[in-house]
């Protein structure tokens, strides 16, 4: 917790995310193009043919979707409990990424599912229960919005935030709760082919550092507008 | 590398597509709004 609370200090942060984000940048970019490299090379699944190629951007958009919405959950206990300013602001920066890859996990996943299941959606446990995981973050943003008072908006999103973790294991567990169209787990299991789980865990980690920059980013971008308003009300930076 | 997805292109290629056009999409608004931000606060930070 200390640890934690160190680096909730805006300005120590500036610091420590200044020196990581080149890293973080070149990794983003070495997993990426090694694991997209890795993506086009693989042969065909003797079952799912080429769309097994679809796999690598499928799964690590809704990773990174729940690894998101996990960070938003985690901030914002840390707001309420610890009432630490920055945790709101690292939980707001996270939302539109997450929104985005849980976008484009249902996307990738309707893509695949055409040629596939011969339907672009079912509403089955494991696709619904991802439709609601997007709705929670437009809701989660739209609160943010709604609400003029800063310190209100950050507690109302954030007990909204905390409400919707209950969504996460029901995601991750559909699969093996109910019968779904979508079929399980298949990395942890180990049932994969070990030639598409190179590719997949590189584009697993390039989106997820991906995600880890951005948000990065995102916090640095709010810790500077805040100050520069700061200065404009003339109040101490 | 293999680019040839046969009939399945139509479905691959759009899923790819979208992919990277969010991805780079999402990166060049915080990039963005970055350096606005940045230079906003040194514009004020300018003035005594």
């Amino acid at each position: 917790m200390q640890f934690l609370f160190r680096y909730a200090n805006p300005a120590n942060f500036m610091r420590l995310s200044g020196v990581l984000l080149p890293y973080t940048v070149i990794a983003t970019i070495v997993c990426l193009v090694a694991g997209l490299y890795l993506s086009f090379s693989v042969p065909p699944d003797y079952q799912q043919g080429s769309t097994v190629t679809m796999l690598f951007i499928h799964v690590p958009a809704d990773v990174v979707a729940e690894l998101a919405y996990g960070v938003i959950a985690v901030c914002s206990l840390l707001s309420l409990v610890w009432r630490h300013p920055l945790s709101d602001t690292a939980a707001r920066a996270a939302a539109p990424l997450g929104a985005i890859f849980t976008a484009l996990g249902l996307i990738t996943g309707a893509l695949w599912g055409k040629p596939m299941w011969g339907t672009y959606w079912v509403w089955d446990a494991r696709l619904t229960s991802f439709l609601l995981l997007l709705f929670l973050y437009f809701g989660y943003m739209a609160l943010w919005n709604a609400i003029e008072d800063e310190t209100r908006a950050a507690r109302a999103a954030a007990i909204l935030a905390l409400i919707g973790v209950v969504n996460i294991p029901i995601i991750k567990f559909s699969v093996d709760w109910w019968s779904t169209l979508h079929q399980g787990e298949s990395i942890m299991s180990g049932k994969i082919a070990s030639v598409y789980l190179a590719p997949l865990l590189l584009m697993m980690a390039g989106y997820a550092l991906l995600f880890l920059t951005l948000w990065m980013i995102r916090i640095r971008t709010a810790i500077v507008e805040r100050r520069a308003r700061n200065l404009m009300l003339g109040v101490a930076p | 590398m293999n680019f040839d997805m046969g009939a399945y292109g139509a479905y691959i290629w759009p899923a790819y597509g979208v992919s990277a056009l969010a991805l780079i999409g999402i990166t060049v608004w915080s990039v963005a709004a970055w350096w606005r931000a940045k230079a906003r606060l040194a514009a004020l930070e300018r003035k005594p």
